[in-house]
């Protein structure tokens, strides 16, 4: 058999290894595991393919998925990628390291992570920021463990019924086996009630409480009152929210959260059915050593030079082991370089322009549609940004229906019969027009 | 060689006790501090927090390690170190002078449990 | 490596954009209420695209990847990550799916997801996968969520203890804890294995099951395997197998054959996808047939878990096929007992006899120590290898041994670089015994010599305006 490029042993490695170890032939060197646990006979795998035939054949793969444009948010934004992120995320010292054990020859990840930390806690406005975390509900599941920790015996949590449905059911799962209860509060006018948040907390034994900035009718909440009523009964307010809105509405910080959580993906981070994204958090610094995973901190080595480290270790499974807040290790190191790189491109002006284009195309294709008479808007007047959700006079599957037959993913259902629109600065006028003009023939 | 002051009492997780008007002030002692090496954390109770002799009330940390601090008496904390906070190192300097936390003891008996510094001078084996 | 001292905050000035974005052709939208507005100053960087480009670029200089150098990182199975699974993972065929498409128009992705399926099953010996733990850690919750969801179907709620030996990786009892579950630590005897005898008393209808690594975190095959698994399924319990250390048994012994319920792999370690300076990863967890039915309701992640390394590992595995997959346990075998070999007279091997993909010494044989001068530890020893263009070993992992130093070096390192590490660490041996100071202040070469970690804790700065 031809050589395998992965594998650099020849014939001759092969035999003058064996012989410095003193075994005859490789089995040899399994010679401990107990010989019924050998596996007897070929693996059910196919025949080895060659690099142009993985290539083909992923390419025809890729070809069977259908290119949709996109009109679809729900917790995953198509947004644009500048083509500088790839190229910077795709250099090899990045790509292909480790965790950043060897500080003395990985300062340019523990650099990025550095600026990654700096650039979470100047968006949500917390004090300290984690390296990252997997994803969005994952961070969501890790504030509510940390809001347990926080508050000494407390058991339960709240999570607003206007939370991203996979983001609900990841807590849930977490909470389940965390021995962790998990209360609701309902969403009143298009927002999480602060009424009936107040009677929950009134119940007792709330450690924490989750809510959306902007909820999954696409609605900016207005949390004012909140972190008082939250903190009055000595829990924590954790806001979930789109990094990328933070440019233009109002701060986790502002509204007084204790810890800011949500997903990096709406930072450049491209669709890819889901994953990897980035999870982030932000806490105020009297949380910081319940804080999981990695963070980076400042330092000097030993000749003044500016240095960075991992730092507050002792956090961490390594150390605490079962003692840990968490059992986070490797996280989204380079989804957060990926993001990093975004932020900085972007910068402020950026960020506040991809809001304006997103927003002003979505208040432009809701008019659109309501004009056609085909739907009815169940949040009259609610200030949202790039996402809306509308009542539709027909059964909401067909609409959606309608749409992908000319390649449009759009009108997702929500658990009411609403269908749910997104647009980001990557949907032109035409695109828009041309999606309003098939709602209307439908 | 581990300073020992004589007229403490010690447990065998390497705390000591110094007892004043009722009031157990507790710490750790200079073979538990050089064990850690330089402490970076002192993770302290809150005040009215309850204490139970043999069980953790806070932890030590360094850069590379944690090391739970265990109660030698039970009772209720009614002060905590706040210094140690931001000067942890203050543990590194002196370890008997620096008093990390005072329990108002419900059991006093529980002190007869502990070892003098003779016994704790054999138990590190110096 | 050079030194570059750079912060992107650093190179910011008032007005620089470094973005490019359509015109606005739509009507205004109304403003948002005053009240949501975002009031707080927004600090983000305001630089150039080649700003961008140089700062990374020069950032990226001072990191060390697999493709730099030989990462011989214990327990981590740094090996070499193949190109062809950057460009199909880059296709825009995968990459522009959104995540709540349906299966009618993603029928190239959950393809992916079937295959990957049968080859983990086929490659494990179990019988069903879930994709959703995005890495290692995340993959062993799932997989105890899996083991107390089975007890609690079956009504019998009193097992929460998880059996874990004391050379376990450090995530399995945080993961434990997290589960909701209570470890019993099992100890090992001096051979390195599982002391069997002191897991039977542990063993009572309160446990949930037993955690295990096998080969262990020693790199030492559990030879009694058999044994321990007869009886914890003996008492009821489950066996978990931790997929961290599967590299050498790859195309030679299947965890499910080994009597092994529930298991996690890493993707990013064995199926060859890039560890990116720590995730993404893919932790993909696997069943045998009795416990399909556990899996449903366990939702770890927001959608389909990483996708994007998952296709890196499927176009992997299409690459070795049935024929060269064997060749992966085997070559790591082979290439970490020779290390073994040759360094064993220089380095204190703790435990004789053959390895598999990775094995521990506990430090220097000598290491320079007389009356008036400390020896070189295993720290130094890490620090000195930097010098020489190596990535340091795994170090004071496991725990069982004071000085331990990991070796793994992975199926895709060529003779040539393994005996040139052999040489460089018999160099730093004999400089060690002649003066250990070389390595006591090493790395000599590196962009900034050891840091001051004490301060870095005591006095945490941990972002750009802390510093200011």
């Amino acid at each position: 058999m031809a050589g395998f490029p992965y594998f650099p042993h020849t014939d001759a490695d092969v035999r003058s290894m064996l012989n410095r170890i003193g075994v005859k032939k490789v089995e040899d060197l399994y010679a401990d595991v107990p010989k019924e646990f050998i596996k007897k006979g070929a693996y059910a795998l196919p025949d080895a393919m060659s690099e142009p035939e993985v290539r083909a054949w992923l390419n025809g793969l890729a070809g069977m998925n259908a290119k949709m444009k996109v009109f679809a948010g729900a917790g995953a934004y198509d947004h644009y990628t500048p083509s500088v992120i790839p190229y910077i995320t795709s250099r090899s010292e990045f790509l292909t390291a480790y965790t950043p054990y060897q500080c003395e020859i990985s300062q340019g990840t523990l650099r990025y992570i550095f600026e990654y930390q700096s650039m979470v806690c100047e968006l949500t406005g917390m004090d300290i920021s984690n390296a990252s975390l997997y994803d969005g509900p994952t961070a969501a599941a890790e504030a509510m463990k940390m809001t347990v920790a926080c508050t000494k015996k407390k058991t339960r949590v709240l999570l607003s019924k206007g939370l991203l449905p996979h983001v609900v059911k990841v807590v849930e799962t977490y909470a389940k086996f965390h021995g962790v209860q998990v209360g609701y509060i309902p969403v009143a006018d298009g927002q999480t009630s602060l009424e009936a948040l107040q009677a929950e907390l009134e119940a007792g034994d709330v450690a924490g409480v989750i809510v959306p900035e902007i909820n999954r009718f696409g609605i900016v909440e207005n949390h004012a009152g909140f972190a008082d009523a939250i903190h009055a009964a000595k829990a924590l307010l954790v806001e979930y929210c789109d990094p990328s809105t933070l440019a233009v509405i109002k701060s986790p910080a502002e509204w007084g959260a204790d810890i800011a959580v949500g997903d990096g993906q709406s930072l450049g981070i491209p669709l890819c059915f889901g994953g990897p994204y980035v999870g982030f958090m932000g806490v105020k610094k009297e949380y910081m050593r319940k804080m999981p995973g990695r963070i980076v901190g400042q330092t000097t080595d030993k000749d003044g030079k500016r240095a960075f480290v991992l730092t507050l270790q002792a956090r961490e499974q390594h150390i605490k082991r079962e003692k840990a807040t968490s059992n986070i290790c490797s996280n989204e190191s380079l989804m957060a370089l990926w993001v990093t790189v975004y932020l900085s491109l972007m910068g402020p002006e950026g960020l506040r322009e991809v809001n304006k284009l997103s927003s002003d195309g979505a208040h432009y294709l809701k008019n659109e549609l309501l004009a056609t008479g085909k739907f009815e808007d169940p949040f009259p007047g609610k200030p949202f940004l790039k996402e809306f959700v509308l009542k539709p006079s027909k059964h909401p599957g067909l609409v959606q229906n309608d749409l992908e037959k000319a390649g449009f993913f759009a009108a997702l259902e929500t658990e009411e019969g609403y269908v749910s629109f997104c647009v980001t600065e990557q949907r032109t006028k035409e695109e828009i027009d041309q999606l309003v003009n098939i709602v209307k023939e439908g | 060689m581990s300073k020992i002051v004589e007229g403490l009492k010690y447990s065998e997780s390497h705390e000591w006790v110094k007892v004043e008007d009722g009031v157990a002030f507790i710490g750790v002692s200079d073979f538990a501090q050089k064990e850690m090496g330089d402490i970076t954390y002192v993770d302290m109770p809150d005040v009215d927090d309850e204490v139970t002799a043999g069980e953790e009330f806070g932890a030590l940390e360094s850069v590379k390690a944690a090391s739970d601090l265990i109660s030698p008496v039970s009772g209720k904390v009614v002060a905590v170190n706040e210094e140690l906070d931001d000067a942890p190192e203050k543990v590194n300097e002196d370890a008997y002078e620096n008093w990390i936390i005072q329990v108002e003891m419900s059991d006093p008996s529980e002190l007869d449990a502990l070892m003098d510094a003779e016994a704790y001078k054999a138990h590190i084996g110096e | 490596m050079k030194y570059y001292d750079k912060l992107v905050f650093e190179l910011s000035q008032k007005g620089r954009v470094g973005y490019s974005l359509p015109a606005n052709r739509f009507p205004a939208a109304p403003e948002l209420p005053v009240e949501l507005r975002r009031e707080a100053s927004l600090d983000l960087p305001e630089v150039s695209e080649a700003d961008v480009v140089r700062h990374y670029t020069n950032l990226s200089q001072m990191n060390f990847g697999v493709d730099t150098g030989f990462y011989p990182l214990g327990s981590c199975t740094m090996k070499y990550n193949p190109k062809i699974n950057e460009e199909v993972a880059a296709l825009p065929g995968f990459t522009g799916l959104h995540p709540l498409m349906h299966a009618g128009l993603t029928k190239g992705a959950l393809k992916v997801y079937q295959d990957m399926n049968n080859f983990l099953a086929a490659i494990t010996g179990l019988y069903a996968f879930t994709f959703d733990p995005c890495a290692g850690a995340h993959g062993e919750l799932t997989g105890l969520m899996v083991m107390r969801q089975y007890h609690m179907m079956r009504g019998d709620l009193k097992r929460t203890k998880v059996i874990v030996p004391d050379s376990a990786h450090g995530t399995n009892p945080a993961s434990a804890a997290v589960c909701g579950l209570e470890i019993v630590e099992v100890k090992s005897l001096e051979n390195g294995r599982v002391d069997v005898e002191a897991l039977k008393p542990l063993l009572d209808d309160t446990v949930a099951g037993m955690m295990m690594t096998n080969p262990n975190t020693l790199g030492l095959f559990e030879t009694q395997i058999k044994e321990i698994t007869e009886l914890v399924h003996g008492i009821g319990g489950l066996m978990y197998y931790d997929g961290a250390n599967m590299n050498p048994l790859m195309g030679v012994v299947r965890p499910g054959d080994m009597g092994f319920d529930i298991m996690h792999l890493n993707l990013h370690k064995t199926f060859s996808t890039p560890h990116g300076g720590g995730g993404p990863g893919s932790g993909p967890v696997g069943v045998a047939e009795h416990l399909v039915d556990c899996l449903p309701d366990l939702r770890v992640s927001g959608f389909h878990g990483n996708f994007g390394v998952i296709l890196r590992a499927y176009a992997y595995i299409l690459m070795l096929g049935k024929q060269n997959l064997k060749k992966v346990g085997q070559y790591s075998v082979l290439s970490a007992n020779y290390i073994k070999e040759c360094l064993k007279d220089a380095y204190k091997l703790p435990i004789e006899g053959v390895c598999k993909h990775e094995f521990v010494f506990d430090g220097l044989i000598n290491d320079g120590a007389h009356d008036d001068v400390h020896g070189a530890t295993t720290l130094d020893v890490a620090k000195r290898l930097l010098d020489f263009g190596f990535h340091a070993p795994t170090i004071y992992f496991p725990l069982l041994f004071h000085q331990a130093l990991m070796i793994e070096p992975t199926e895709t390192e060529s003779k040539e670089t393994i005996d040139a590490f052999i040489d460089v660490m018999h160099k730093i041996a004999a400089e060690a015994a002649e003066d250990p100071r070389i390595l006591q202040e090493a790395p000599h070469g590196a962009p900034i010599g050891r840091p001051d970690e004490t301060a870095a804790a005591r006095n945490p700065i941990l972002k750009f305006k802390d510093a200011q």
